[in-house]
């Protein structure tokens, strides 16, 4: 019985052997790699490798080490993992972040500890708004900017009547927020569906069918829009009411879903064929490397260890000197894959979105392309709410 | 075996009291946060393990209690910052507002639950759970599914700062020690015997004049409580509350936990704890496949260690019944 | 009231109480016959939808796949039952749940080592993947109509297995009386062992048919295996009748439940109010509606004694 006693000390001992090592920028990243929404996280874990290996493992000289973490989908393991980077492996950046509610969650730890939040893909209104701070940026979106967009492509489409449906969680209504504060018809119905757990539409889609919209309007993210797609096809509603979706059909669900989504639009600030230099050379490298085109939240990612590198770069590798990390990133100087942008005062890009459409390509694969710009450097509404200016 | 016992857990009690000087020693305090968190699960544990260990009352919707006692700071710091009702930040609401809340909830839910029995009674205490965790995350103005960040752990009028480490640690292990206590004591008290009584047979217990609905009632109350306590502890650790917290997969962690560590025992619930995050966070970070070895690891201490973790260190004896 | 859309919504919750009800009278059987609380049940409903993704890409064609992903679930039930769960029948139920709960944590990280983590999706024959009119300008899912012609017919064949066979009289008298049943002679550890593969070809089959609807993914059975036990428990534990009534009630309620409780509530709240309590409410009507139930018949519906 005397085992377990040992066992405990050599755990202990186990944990405690990495030694702290100065001489390196640090980065922990934040995803989620298990579960079923891990796909994302190997989307985004591959675009951070790909892009550290773009930089020669080296930012402004000094060498950089990724320290990846799982969330599990869950806040609190999200929070005791961000925790771990930032008092065991004393990181310099804290990045990633699928998850509003684990971002939320981990935020104090990171901007308490003076460490660099930088999100990957969350973008909750509260850290556009109040709580913005000085350590927190973000390479993604806010929530409800893409579907703004949505709205507006749908007033242009000359849509009058509208059916809503999203998950009932925060960024779901973020959504529904988001398309009903630009669109200007009527909405004939929305629903808000359980989260995760729902598994069947037919319920809604039934409803939807005796609405009669003009249009239906979603956001599924990931798996759930590829199982949403193929019961709305099934239901027959997809060759009579056109649907438009926000982040519900990307590199992951277009190759679940092959022709039952060519054809689709979406809104994003972003797509593959982009026509940024940066952009061609990061699809080109990313299809090179790992066989399929990136998603949304892998050209995040890549953003975000470039911004990074743009940040250690202009101090020459002095980690100590944050105010001129700051600095350098507020300039958002670098090659990003969605072109030239700029940080509003609560950092988050003002950028433009597009709308975009599910193809199939030369080679036959599937994937997204530009149709045309729907908003043009475009600023999230919370940035009035964020007391932050620089 | 049984002194070996005594000595491993005494053990086991030191070493967690040592963990912040050793964590300061070692300069890596993110062992306190790591450890901190069990002790506030063991805590959880030990609440359920009162109903379920002692009473026979499997519960499988206890993090529901743990819940409410974290929303209940999460709800305080909200309205203290957003709306300025100071008094609302203060541990000495927050605290008590945990207790009676939860107290109330474990009143209504195990009442109503009472009437059931077996896989029934593990059932409609899911029920009841589930629907406080769909009303959390319905609840807009708290955050929804997004949970709350606390603008600030618990005041307690300067006799206590919870925004140090150690400090929040040694409130976690002295609390630990008193629900320890608090359940030593109450199992051995007449009360106590009358619950355990009634788990192996009731129909006896009412023969002689024992009237079981109360007793029962009362220690679902009572570890409806301890769990409350542990969820205002674990809002203030983690600075964050969320519907999460209440979803039934923590609430099966928590019967997890019990059993691996032992069910019926006084220490079961604490090792079991300590065992479960220890050996879920050293996996975890060997490989990112650890479910696949935690898994069958399972299987193991359920096939060759009768009566959990605890079973392991007593005599051999039937573990059943 | 559309009636119609009445009708619509009932055809879906009949269908989703078919698909809950595969998946419940594997686990009512298992659980009222072999005293066994299966958590590791819908990671074989999972394990189903991945073979079925599979074979179909294999063979080409769904239906070949269902012939070949049933009986594929059925060893795989099988040997896990031989060299896990056999060994657990004699042990209290938290035993039990401890170590099927560490069959969950394997099967959900061994499915995602062995198809990876991006999920798999089912495509359906044009035949199925089509709709027909059930009322003139009323189009329905033709697979959707399967699926309930596919519940119905094996809550007949098991009917007719547990009234009117062999087996049948063995699995009652099992329920009933175990002891007995081994004094007789019969060789339990046979019987158990069929029992346990006919309740992992049973979820196996619930995750065939779900595969093409929902997204084949690790982590898929524990959701619907929670609401597998509301309803087995609802049923009464061990009657396959009381599951297939429960499940029914289950679907109905909850599907009749999403779509017009928005409406309901509407009518006696502010529109504003009704749009956040409507989805709270629909989400946990189910659970309601089991602690209802237990609250005034704490044994389910079908208590086992008459099931």
């Amino acid at each position: 019985m005397k085992r377990k006693v040992i066992g405990l000390v050599s755990a202990l001992a186990l944990m405690a052997a990495p030694a702290v090592a100065a001489d390196k920028v640090k980065i922990g990243f934040v995803t989620t790699l298990t579960t079923g929404a891990g796909v994302f996280g190997k989307g985004m874990k591959q675009a951070v490798e790909l892009a550290v290996e773009e930089l020669g493992g080296k930012m402004g000289g000094v060498e950089v080490e990724v320290i990846f973490e799982d969330d599990g989908f869950k806040p609190e393991i999200g929070k005791q993992k961000a925790e771990k980077l930032v008092k065991k492996d004393k990181v310099n950046f804290l990045a990633g972040f699928i998850w509003s509610h684990v971002l939320l969650a981990s935020y104090k730890t990171a901007v308490q500890n003076d460490v660099f939040l930088i999100s990957s893909n969350a973008g909750p209104a509260p850290l556009a708004g109040k709580l913005c701070n000085p350590n927190f940026f973000s390479t993604s979106w806010q929530n409800d900017q893409t579907p703004m967009a949505m709205g507006e492509v749908l007033n242009q489409k000359g849509i009058k009547r509208l059916y809503i449906m999203a998950p009932n969680y925060a960024a779901g209504k973020n959504m529904v927020t988001g398309v009903e504060r630009t669109y200007k018809g009527e909405i004939v119905g929305k629903d808000m569906t359980k989260f995760p757990a729902q598994l069947d539409f037919s319920a809604e889609l039934a409803k939807a069918r005796a609405a009669k919209p003009d249009a239906v309007f979603v956001f599924y993210p990931g798996k759930h829009g590829a199982q949403f797609f193929n019961q709305y096809s099934q239901a027959g509603l997809k060759d009579n009411i056109p649907l438009y979706s926000v982040f519900t059909v990307d590199a992951v669900t277009v190759n679940l879903l092959k022709d039952l989504a060519v054809g689709s639009l979406a809104t994003m600030f972003w797509a593959p064929d982009l026509d940024v230099p940066a952009n061609k050379k990061f699809v080109a490298a990313y299809r090179a490397k790992y066989g399929e085109y990136p998603t949304f939240y892998a050209a995040q990612s890549y953003d975000t260890v470039m911004l990074i590198n743009s940040a250690v770069t202009a101090v020459n590798g002095d980690l100590s000197n944050r105010d001129g990390m700051r600095d350098a990133m507020r300039k958002a100087n670098f090659d990003s894959v969605r072109g030239p942008f700029k940080y509003g005062n609560n950092h988050f890009p003002i950028q433009n979105f597009y709308l975009r459409e599910a193809v199939k390509d030369a080679d036959g694969n599937y994937t997204t392309s530009i149709r045309s710009v729907v908003l043009e450097n475009h600023q999230d509404t919370y940035a009035k709410d964020c007391k932050m200016s620089w | 075996m049984a002194r070996l016992r005594i000595v491993l857990l005494i053990g086991l009690l030191a070493s967690l009291a040592l963990v912040p000087p050793i964590a300061t020693w070692l300069d890596e305090p993110f062992y306190i946060v790591l450890f901190s968190r069990m002790l506030i699960l063991a805590i959880g544990a030990i609440g359920l393990n009162l109903v379920m260990g002692y009473g026979g009352m499997v519960s499988f919707g206890h993090a529901a209690f743990v819940g409410i006692g974290a929303y209940m700071v999460g709800i305080g710091s909200f309205h203290s910052i957003e709306d300025g009702i100071d008094w609302m930040a203060s541990g000495f609401f927050q605290l008590p507002a945990a207790i009676f809340v939860s107290a109330f909830f474990a009143l209504i839910i195990g009442a109503i639950s009472l009437r059931t029995k077996g896989v029934y009674f593990i059932m409609i205490t899911l029920a009841f759970s589930q629907m406080l965790y769909f009303v959390a995350v319905g609840v807009e103005i708290y955050g929804a599914d997004d949970g709350l960040s606390l603008y600030g752990r618990s005041e307690f009028a300067g006799l206590l700062d919870l925004n140090s480490d150690s400090a929040m640690y040694y409130v976690n292990f002295v609390t630990l020690g008193i629900c320890l206590y608090a359940v030593h004591r109450i199992i051995n008290s007449r009360f106590g015997l009358a619950i355990q009584g009634a788990r192996s047979n009731e129909r006896r217990m009412q023969a002689i004049g024992f009237p079981t609905f109360p007793y029962r009632l009362a220690g679902f109350v009572i570890s409806g409580v301890i769990c409350g306590i542990a969820g205002f502890l674990l809002a203030n650790q983690t600075d964050f509350v969320s519907p999460d917290m209440m979803h039934w997969t923590r609430s099966g962690d928590l019967i997890i936990m019990v059993v691996l560590g032992g069910m019926g025992t006084l220490f079961g619930p604490l090792v079991g704890a300590v065992a479960f995050l220890l050996v879920e966070e050293i996996l975890s970070s060997i490989t990112i496949s650890w479910q696949l070895y935690f898994g069958p690891l399972l299987i193991l201490v359920v096939l060759f260690a009768r009566g959990g973790i605890d079973g392991l260190l007593r005599p051999r004896q039937r573990a059943d019944g | 009231m559309n009636w119609i859309l009445l009708l619509e919504q009932v055809l879906n919750g009949v269908q989703l109480g078919v698909l809950l009800f595969l998946l419940a009278a594997g686990l009512t059987l298992v659980f009222g016959i072999m005293d066994l609380v299966n958590l590791a049940h819908g990671s074989l409903y999972m394990v189903g939808a991945y073979f079925a993704a599979t074979f179909t890409s294999w063979t080409g064609s769904f239906v070949l796949a269902i012939f070949l992903a049933v009986p594929a679930t059925l060893l795989v039930g099988v040997v896990v039952e031989v060299i896990c769960l056999r060994t657990l029948y004699q042990r209290n139920h938290l035993d039990q749940v401890l170590a099927t709960f560490g069959l969950i944590l394997f099967f959900n990280e061994a499915v995602r080592l062995v198809w990876g983590p991006a999920g798999l999706d089912v495509p359906l024959p044009d035949f199925l993947n089509s709709n027909f009119e059930i009322l003139p300008g009323v189009p329905y899912p033709t697979y959707r109509v399967m699926i309930i012609a596919t519940g119905i017919a094996v809550a007949l064949g098991l009917y007719f297995l547990v009234a009117k066979t062999r087996i049948g009289m063995l699995i009652r008298a099992g329920a009933t009386n175990r002891e007995m049943v081994g004094a007789l002679g019969v060789d339990i550890k046979l019987l158990y062992t069929l029992i346990f593969g006919l309740g992992a070809a049973l979820a196996g089959l619930a995750g065939v048919m779900a595969g093409p609807i929902f997204t084949v993914e690790t982590g898929m059975g524990e959701g619907i295996l929670i609401l597998a036990f509301v309803v087995i428990v609802i049923g009464g534990i061990g009657s396959v009748r009381g599951a297939f009534v429960a499940a029914l009630i289950v679907g109905l309620i909850d599907t009749v439940g999403r779509s017009f409780l928005p409406d309901i509530l509407g009518l006696v709240l502010s529109n504003q109010y009704a749009d956040t309590a409507a989805p709270a409410l629909s989400s946990m009507l189910i659970y309601l509606l089991m602690a209802t139930i237990l609250a005034f018949r704490p044994a389910g519906l079908f208590p086992p004694s008459n099931g």
